[in-house]
C-alpha cells in the first residue's frame, strides 16, 4: 500500500512538473509572494523566453 | 534474488524474446497476433536496459554517482534544478514523444509489419537509446551544454554550424511536413475540422483561466480543457449532420492550409500565455493519455495483424511513398528507432535537471525505450486494418485512380481486395464522406485505433467518436508542434541575426518578431503548399526529406559521440556508436542520392522535374518543376554539410590516434556531491 501511495506521488509531481505548477511553486517561493493573477503574469513572462526555447521532438 | 535465479530469469526473457522475434520473423501466410510484437518488443527492451545500457555505463561512460552534476552546481530554482528522476524521466518522455513515432510506422507499413518491427526494435536498442543517452551524459559533464555549443567545442566550428543549420532545415521541413498531415487529415470533413476549430477558443478560455480566475492551476484547467475537446468532438458529429455547418467546414486543402499559415503566423507572434501555452499543456495532456490508453487496448484485444509480413513493394513500387526497403524503411520511421531531434532535448532541458550523473541511464536510454514503444503500437494500429482498406487510405488519386471504383480496382490488383462498397461502409462508421486518398498517416492511424478502442469501448456504434478523437489527438498535438517549433526557429534565426544588426536579436522588438515569424513561417508554409498541390500527395517527397534531414542530425550527434569517446581514451569501445553512425551513414547517404539522381520519377526529386518539363508547360507545371529542383538541392547542401562534419570528426580521430593532438575532452571540472547518499 505504501508504495502505491508513493508511485501515487511520484506520478502527481511529475504531472505537476510537466506541467509547470512545480515551477509556479518555486518562483513564489523565490520571490516571497502570493498566487495571484499578477504574480502568475510576472511568473509567465520570467518562464515564457525559457519554455518556449525548448524544442519538442517529432 | 540469487544470482543462479537471476541467470535462469534473464535466460528465459532471452528465449521468450527470440522466440517471438521468429514468429515475427518466419511467420508467413497467415495473420499473426500482435501480442508478438508486444512480447518481442518488451523482451528486447528488457535485455536492452539491462546488459546493453549496463555494459555502456560500466566500460564507456564510467558514470560516477559522486560526481555533482549541473543541477546541484548551478541550481537557480529555475533551468538548473535537482529533479526527482521519474519526474526528469517524464519530462523527457513528454518532449521526446511527438507524432514521429505515431506517422513513420505507419507510412513504413507498406513494406509489412516485419521491416519496420525489426528496425524500431533493433534501432532503438542499438542506436537511438545509446545516442540519447551519450549525449545526455556528455551534456551533463559539460554544463548541460546544447548539442551545436559541444559540436563546435570537440569537432571544430564546422560542426557547429551544420549542426545549427541541419536544426533549423530539420525544423522548417518538419513543420511544412507535419501541417501537410493535418491537412490532409482534415480536409472534406466537417467533423474534423469543426472539432479542431474549437480547441482554438477552448485553449484561448484556458490561457485567460489560468492568467484571471485560477493562476498557475494548469492540471485542473487541463481537466477542463479535455472535457470541452470531448464536447467538441461530440458537436462535431452535430456539425457533421447540419448542412449550414457541413458547409462552413467542409474545407479544400488549399484553404486549410492557409488558414494553417495564418494561425501559425498568429501563434509565433501571439503572447505566449493566450495561445501557446494552453494548447501546449492541453496537447500534453490528451499525448500522455492517448499512449496510455492505446497501450492498454492493444494488451487486452490483442488484435491480429492482417498486413503481411513482407509486401511486394519492398521492391521500392509502393504508392504511399515509392523507394526500396533499404534505404526508405529507415529514414522513414525516424523517431521510434533513432531520431537526431532528440539530440536537442538530450543536451537542452534534461541535463539540468539530473541529480545523479547514474540516473542519465535510465532517462536517456529509457526514455527512448518508451518512445520505441509507442513507435510498435503505431505499428500495430496501421496492420490490424486489411491491407486493402490501409492502402485505399494511404494511396494518393494520382498513383491508384481518381475515382473510388478505379482505386479499389488497381489496389485489388496488387492482391488486397477491397471494394468501393467496403470503403463506403467504413467512411460512414467512422462518420466521413470518404477515406480514400486521405495520404499522410494520420487518418489510416486513426482508423487502426478507433477499430482497436471500439471493440472493446462501445462497439461499432462509437467507431465514429473513437475515429475522430484519434483525429483530434494527432491534430493537437501536430498544432502545438507547429505553434512551439515556429517560435523555437524564430528565436534560433533571431540569435543569428543579432550578429548582424543588434535590435534583430531583441526577442520582444515587434519588428523583429513579425519579420522572424514571417520568415519562419513563409519557410514551413512553401513546403506545405507544395504537398497540397503535388499530384502524388506530398507525403511522397517531403517525408523522405524529413527523416534524411533528422538522420543527418542524428549522424551529427553520433559523430560528437565518437569524438568524445576516442578523447575519453575509450576507443576499444567506440564501436557503440561509430556502428550506428556507419548505418546511419549509409542509409541517409543512400537515400539523399536516391532522392537526388535516382532515374525513377516516383523517387528522384531531379528525374520528376525531368518528366515535368518535357510534358505540357504550364503554370502549374513550372512551379511543380521548381519545387522538385529546390527540393534536390536542399537534400544535396544538407548532405554535403554533414559529409564536412563528418570529414572533420575523422580528421579529429586520426589526430587524437595517432598521437598528434592531445586527447583534451571539455568537460566540467570534478565536484564532489553534497546530496544525501542516494545511488538511484
Amino acid at each position: 500500500m505504501n508504495r502505491l501511495i508513493q508511485a501515487a506521488r511520484i506520478l502527481l509531481a511529475t504531472l505537476r512538473e510537466i506541467f509547470d505548477e512545480a515551477a509556479y511553486e518555486r518562483f513564489l517561493s523565490r520571490t516571497q509572494t502570493a498566487s495571484s493573477p499578477g504574480a502568475y503574469a510576472a511568473f509567465r513572462e520570467e518562464f515564457e523566453e525559457s519554455k518556449t526555447r525548448r524544442p519538442k521532438c517529432c | 534474488m540469487n544470482k543462479t535465479a537471476s541467470i535462469f530469469a534473464w535466460l528465459a526473457v532471452g528465449l521468450l524474446g527470440a522466440a517471438a522475434v521468429g514468429v515475427i520473423a518466419v511467420r508467413r501466410g497467415e495473420p499473426i497476433n500482435a501480442l508478438w510484437l508486444v512480447v518481442a518488443a518488451t523482451c528486447c527492451y528488457a535485455l536492452g536496459y539491462r546488459f546493453y545500457s549496463k555494459f555502456i555505463a560500466a566500460k564507456i561512460l564510467a558514470l560516477d554517482a559522486h560526481r555533482a552534476t549541473p543541477a546541484e552546481r548551478l541550481e537557480n530554482g529555475r533551468d538548473f534544478l535537482v529533479t526527482n528522476k521519474w519526474v526528469v524521466f517524464g519530462h523527457h518522455f513528454a518532449a521526446i514523444a511527438g507524432p514521429g513515432p505515431l506517422v513513420g510506422p505507419v507510412l513504413a507499413a507498406q513494406f509489412g509489419y516485419l521491416p519496420g518491427t525489426m528496425w524500431v526494435l533493433a534501432g532503438a536498442v542499438f542506436a537511438g537509446c545509446v545516442q540519447d543517452f551519450v549525449i545526455l551524459l556528455f551534456s551533463v559533464r559539460r554544463d548541460g551544454k546544447s548539442l551545436t555549443e559541444m559540436a563546435k567545442e570537440e569537432i571544430g566550428r564546422v560542426g557547429g554550424f551544420v549542426a545549427y543549420t541541419a536544426v533549423i532545415a530539420i525544423l522548417v521541413i518538419l513543420l511544412g511536413v507535419a501541417a501537410l498531415i493535418v491537412v490532409n487529415a482534415l480536409k472534406d470533413s466537417p467533423w474534423g475540422t469543426f472539432t479542431i476549430a474549437m480547441t482554438i477558443p477552448i485553449a484561448l478560455l484556458m490561457g485567460l483561466y489560468l492568467r484571471r480566475i485560477r493562476p498557475g492551476k494548469v492540471l485542473e484547467v487541463s481537466v477542463l480543457g479535455f472535457i470541452l475537446v470531448l464536447l467538441a468532438i461530440w458537436g462535431g458529429q452535430w456539425a457533421s449532420q447540419n448542412p449550414a455547418m457541413v458547409r462552413a467546414f467542409t474545407l479544400q486543402g488549399t484553404t486549410l492550409a492557409k488558414l494553417i499559415i495564418v494561425y501559425g503566423f498568429a501563434a509565433s507572434a501571439l503572447p505566449v500565455w493566450l495561445l501557446l501555452a494552453p494548447r501546449d499543456y492541453l496537447s500534453t495532456f490528451v499525448k500522455l493519455g492517448t499512449i496510455a490508453l492505446l497501450g492498454i487496448g492493444i494488451v487486452v484485444l490483442h488484435p491480429t495483424l492482417h498486413m503481411p509480413a513482407l509486401t511486394r513493394f519492398v521492391d521500392g513500387s509502393g504508392p504511399v511513398f515509392a523507394g526500396k526497403i533499404f534505404p526508405f524503411a529507415f529514414i522513414t520511421i525516424a523517431c521510434g528507432a533513432i531520431s537526431g531531434f532528440h539530440s536537442l532535448i538530450s543536451s537542452g532541458t534534461t541535463p539540468k535537471l539530473i541529480a545523479r550523473e547514474t540516473q542519465t541511464r535510465m532517462v536517456g536510454y529509457g526514455a527512448m525505450m518508451a518512445e520505441s514503444a509507442v513507435a510498435v503500437m503505431a505499428i500495430i494500429a496501421a496492420c490490424v486494418l486489411q491491407p486493402g482498406v490501409y492502402f485505399a487510405i494511404n494511396s494518393p488519386a494520382g498513383v491508384v485512380g481518381q475515382t473510388a471504383a478505379a482505386a479499389t480496382a488497381t489496389i485489388s490488383s496488387w492482391g488486397f481486395p477491397v471494394t468501393a462498397a467496403d470503403m463506403q461502409a467504413l467512411a460512414h462508421a467512422v462518420g466521413e464522406q470518404t477515406l480514400f486518398n486521405r495520404t499522410g498517416g494520420a487518418p489510416a492511424f486513426a482508423v487502426g485505433m478507433a477499430h482497436i478502442f471500439s471493440q472493446s469501448l462501445g462497439g461499432a456504434a462509437v467507431m465514429a467518436l473513437w475515429y475522430h478523437f484519434a483525429v483530434m489527438f494527432e491534430a493537437l498535438f501536430i498544432l502545438t508542434i507547429l505553434d512551439a517549433g515556429t517560435r523555437v526557429a524564430r528565436f534560433m534565426i533571431q540569435d543569428a541575426l543579432g550578429h548582424i544588426y543588434k535590435p534583430l536579436g531583441r526577442t520582444s522588438w515587434y519588428p523583429s518578431i513579425l519579420a522572424t515569424s514571417a520568415l519562419v513561417v513563409g519557410a514551413w508554409g512553401f513546403f506545405l503548399w507544395q504537398g497540397v498541390k503535388d499530384p502524388l500527395g506530398g507525403i511522397n517527397s517531403l517525408w523522405p526529406l524529413f527523416g534524411i534531414a533528422n538522420q543527418l542530425l542524428a549522424t551529427v550527434a553520433l559523430c560528437v559521440a565518437t569524438t568524445i569517446i576516442i578523447k575519453m581514451h575509450r576507443t576499444r569501445y567506440a564501436a557503440v556508436t561509430l556502428v550506428p553512425l556507419a548505418w546511419l551513414v549509409a542509409v541517409t547517404f543512400t537515400a539523399s542520392w536516391h532522392k537526388i539522381l535516382d532515374p525513377n520519377p516516383r523517387v528522384g526529386f531531379l528525374a520528376q522535374a525531368q518528366v515535368l518539363a518535357t510534358g505540357p508547360a504550364t503554370k502549374a507545371t513550372a512551379r511543380l518543376i521548381f519545387n522538385n529542383r529546390l527540393d534536390a538541392a536542399v537534400t544535396a547542401v544538407l548532405v554535403v554539410m554533414v559529409a564536412l562534419v563528418l570529414i572533420e570528426s575523422v580528421r579529429q580521430w586520426i589526430a587524437v590516434l595517432s598521437g598528434r593532438e592531445e586527447a583534451r575532452v571539455k568537460e566540467a571540472p570534478f565536484v564532489m556531491t553534497r546530496l544525501a547518499d542516494e545511488r538511484g
